[in-house]
């Protein structure tokens, strides 16, 4: 068994795990922070991005250990409150989403994105930035319609930005 | 994945010594291949060997003559480096091909080269380029270095600290990648050095990457995209699988080359 110590979304936890857990697994079962999911298991899809200082990780190819003393934020700590974060709220508004098994990794990835980025993304940008995201209902175009809202409507609002 | 010790050693002295003495060690970077193999127990090391909190092994240098990039630097790292875009902008866009940004985020140059995946691209810029990989131990010119499929130069316990570059005149890299798994299917990294032009590529010898010498003879005589009309890769020792037989992949080859090189005179 090892020790871990990391922080989830802005808390604090301290856990014994074996080391082969793997970081999506110790969110998931240990944590039972299910909105990360699972979608292939092979590092393909991207439905468990998470954020690991700040950058976009595949949490089932990187093992609990590994984030050791680092920052993970997940799908469940971007949300202030009851306030969707701006990129969420794109998502409902421009139906980027249909069984939303695949939208908390594309939300984190966007996220990701638009940190890398900044605010004023075009469609082909987004196209090749979601390389590592799969969807198996929308299509993708609402998704990348969301996307661009959302990172626009990100650079309107400094102040949540600033909280996250 | 079955069970295994972890180690996190703080220097790389401490990594060597791990390694040493353990016999069923294996060193984690990125993981990005190690991990998942080691879920479909393809691999099932006894002791895993972080390399991720190794300061030392981090990092991008540029001198007049050459770029040097520390092993556990991630793809992301160099593809957004100021000091790789400038010296040798090639390097750069290749790192950005490789996979997706969460890929780039966590893969490393080390793992990329210790692994020498026969379809990982930078084994085709290590090669091009005339790079030498340093090691605890020695320092490996890329001829040397890349030994077949899967295969390298590294022995038993020897660790990758870091890949150094020489600053080419032009260079490009054209990459034809799988769509499905982003890795190449076939990509030519074209390298116009004060010394010689070279061509190198990969995702598609059998035994891994490559140099394409009647291409380079070629393009000795002048460099240029037209140099390469009417040439034909080989297609004897090539990769042919369910992806791309190896006729496609001896024609994606040519075509790869001539917009790699016209890449590279535009620049
Ligand atoms: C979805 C996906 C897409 C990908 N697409 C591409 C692509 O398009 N092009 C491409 O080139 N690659 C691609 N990769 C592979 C990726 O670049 C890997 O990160 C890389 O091949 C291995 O680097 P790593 O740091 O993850 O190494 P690890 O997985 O940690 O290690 C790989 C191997 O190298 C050994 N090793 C690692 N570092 C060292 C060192 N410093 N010294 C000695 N031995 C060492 C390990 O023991 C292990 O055997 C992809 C991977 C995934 C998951
Ligand atoms: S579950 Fe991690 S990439 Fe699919
Ligand atoms: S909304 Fe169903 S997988 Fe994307």
């Amino acid at each position: 068994m090892s020790s871990v110590s990391l922080t989830v979304n802005g808390k604090a936890v301290t856990a014994e795990i074996e080391p082969r857990t793997l970081l999506v697994q110790f969110l998931r079962e240990h944590l039972r922070l299910t909105g990360t999911h699972v979608g292939c298991d092979t590092s393909q899809c991207g439905a468990c991005v998470v954020h690991l200082d700040g950058e976009a990780v595949k949490a089932c190819t990187v093992l609990a250990v590994q984030a050791d003393g680092r920052q993970v934020t997940t799908i469940e700590g971007l949300a202030a409150g009851g306030d969707l974060h701006p990129m969420q709220a794109a998502f409902r508004e421009h139906h980027g989403l249909q069984c939303g098994y695949c939208t908390p990794g594309m939300i984190m990835t966007a996220v990701d994105l638009v940190r890398r980025k900044g605010h004023a993304l075009d469609e082909t940008t987004i196209r090749h930035e979601l390389e590592g995201n799969l969807c198996r209902c929308t299509g993708y175009h609402n998704i990348v319609k969301a996307i661009a809202a959302g990172a626009t409507a990100m650079g309107q609002a400094p102040a949540r930005q600033a909280a996250e | 994945m079955y069970a295994f010790d972890y180690h996190r050693p703080a220097t790389l002295k401490e990594a060597l010594s791990l390694v040493a003495k353990q016999e069923d060690a294996k060193i984690v970077a990125g993981g990005h291949t190690l991990i998942p193999t080691m879920k479909q127990r393809l691999a099932a090391p006894g002791h895993l060997i972080d390399l991720g909190r190794i300061p030392d092994l981090v990092g991008i240098e540029r001198t007049p003559r050459a770029v040097t990039i520390g092993a556990m630097t991630t793809h992301g790292a160099v593809a957004e480096s100021a000091d790789v875009k400038e010296a040798i902008p090639a390097l750069s866009e290749l790192a950005a091909l490789i996979g997706d940004p969460a890929v780039r985020h966590r893969g490393t140059i080390g793992g990329s080269v210790a692994n020498n995946d026969p379809s990982a691209d930078y084994p085709a810029a290590c090669l091009a380029l005339g790079a030498t990989i340093i090691t605890s131990k020695r320092r490996i010119p890329a001829e040397e270095y890349f030994r077949g499929l899967f295969e390298t130069a590294l022995e038993d316990g020897e660790i990758v600290t870091g890949v150094s570059f020489p600053i080419p005149h032009k260079a490009a890299y054209e990459k034809f990648r799988n769509p499905a798994s982003r890795y190449a299917l076939v990509g030519v990294f074209v390298a116009k050095r004060p010394s010689d032009i070279r061509v190198a590529v990969t995702g598609a010898g059998s035994n891994g990457v490559f140099r394409w010498a009647e291409a380079e003879e070629a393009l000795a005589k002048r460099f240029s995209a037209k140099s390469l009309d009417g040439l034909k890769a080989p297609a004897d020792d090539l990769i042919g699988d369910l992806h791309a037989d190896a006729e496609y992949r001896a024609h994606l080859i040519g075509v790869m080359a001539r917009r790699a090189v016209q890449a590279a005179t535009e620049r």
